[in-house]
């Protein structure tokens, strides 16, 4: 058994989440988490990530809560569950207060909305770099290819409901990973490094 | 209910939080019957902007129903819409996810993550695909996120601000030569 690192403090789980609620300005959520919980402080590993995003997009609720959720949860039970959904939240409660206060006038200043599609349009990037990602490390063999365009055409282009195509799905390509296992035994998980803040 | 605004708003919001599966996309349009029609508490032109303001603030584009309890009840007004939009789902998905990671370890559960790993990856770019769609899916829009993306994986160190901010310097500079 690996040894298990020490439990990430709720302190930095706060901060992170904070600091990702109150800047993704844009959205593109979900690839700040990646960015900030995957890539740069390894609190969990990369299909530990996707697991979350699937489950947080097919359960109802926002996807970006449903994912810190279970990002708290994995790193620190009940409590870190509730420190991850309220440190999200925080920023945008205030800001979109704030924003809608003086949006009036907001919308007057010569290239408000340009700007704003711009950095929409960035995020949308980050999300494109995000799939691309989760693609390269897991559609490596034509099943799971084929899964994840299959998804995709249901989901984003014939615009299908979620729910049904997600229960076809997930058990067609959860018992084709078994299938697989059952043939290669998978990588042992990567063990947690626990760096302070950057 | 009706003299308790947040009696109110917990009552029509708190549902939309089990109904909005797939994010808060698929609430938008019941969610504007109820507190439009339904309630009255804005008008359509209203919500229109609210939904325009909750997108350009960070955050999820749910946080609609904070302002639309900010602007019912102020400050205990958007606390309550944000609690029972957030709560119930949030509930929710803590226990599917302490069901999930209990189980950590197991055969079956590393065929779980590996199974869900391709569909989180369509789904990701359903959800780009939806957000650029809903953003007018004009080419210069699909000509900046490509480059952006394409930046973001070339140098990954690069702060992500740095591309937002080129990016609206770029629609601001195109805006202003008319192009």
């Amino acid at each position: 058994m690996p040894v298990t690192p020490p439990p990430v403090p709720l302190r930095h789980i706060f901060r992170v989440f904070f600091m990702i609620g109150a800047t993704s300005f844009g959205g593109g959520l979900i690839a700040w988490f990646h960015r900030e919980t995957v890539l740069k402080r390894n609190w969990l590993n990369q299909e530990q990530f996707m697991s979350g995003v699937a489950l947080g997009q097919v359960l109802p609720g926002a996807n970006v809560t449903n994912l810190a959720v279970y990002i708290g949860q994995l790193l620190r039970g009940p409590v870190g569950a509730v420190v991850s959904l309220v440190a999200v939240l925080t920023g945008p409660f205030f800001l979109c207060i704030a924003l809608a206060s003086v949006y009036q006038d907001a919308i007057k200043i010569p290239g408000f909305h340009a700007a704003m599609d711009g950095i929409a349009a960035a995020a949308i990037g980050m999300i494109l770099r995000l799939g691309y990602m989760g693609a390269v490390h897991s559609c490596r063999k034509p099943p799971p290819i084929l899964i994840a365009l299959a998804v995709f055409l249901a989901i984003g282009v014939l615009k299908w409901p979620l729910l049904p195509v997600a229960l076809v799905a997930a058990p067609l390509s959860i018992a084709l990973a078994f299938a697989r296992g059952k043939k290669a035994p998978p990588q042992p998980d990567k063990p947690r490094t626990d760096k302070p803040h950057a | 209910m009706r003299d308790n605004p947040l009696l109110a708003l917990v009552y029509v919001f708190a549902p939309f939080s089990l109904l909005s599966i797939g994010g808060g996309p698929s609430i938008f349009a019941p969610m504007q019957h109820e507190t439009v029609d339904v309630w009255q508490w804005l008008t359509a032109r209203e919500f229109i902007d609210l939904f325009a303001i909750a997108r350009t603030a960070p955050g999820p584009g749910a946080m609609l129903t904070t302002l639309i309890g900010w602007k019912v009840a102020g400050w205990w007004g958007a606390l309550a819409a944000t609690l029972a939009l957030f709560g119930p789902a949030s509930l929710l998905c803590y226990f599917a996810a302490r069901l999930y990671d209990r189980h950590r370890g197991h055969q079956w559960h590393t065929a779980i993550e590996s199974g869900l790993a391709p569909i989180a990856v369509g789904l990701i770019f359903a959800g780009a695909l939806a957000v650029m769609n809903l953003s007018g899916g004009r080419p210069m829009t699909w000509v900046v996120a490509l480059a952006a993306g394409a930046v973001m994986s070339w140098r990954p160190k690069l702060h992500p601000f740095i591309v937002l901010g080129l990016a609206a310097a770029v629609f601001v500079a195109r805006e202003a030569m008319g192009v």
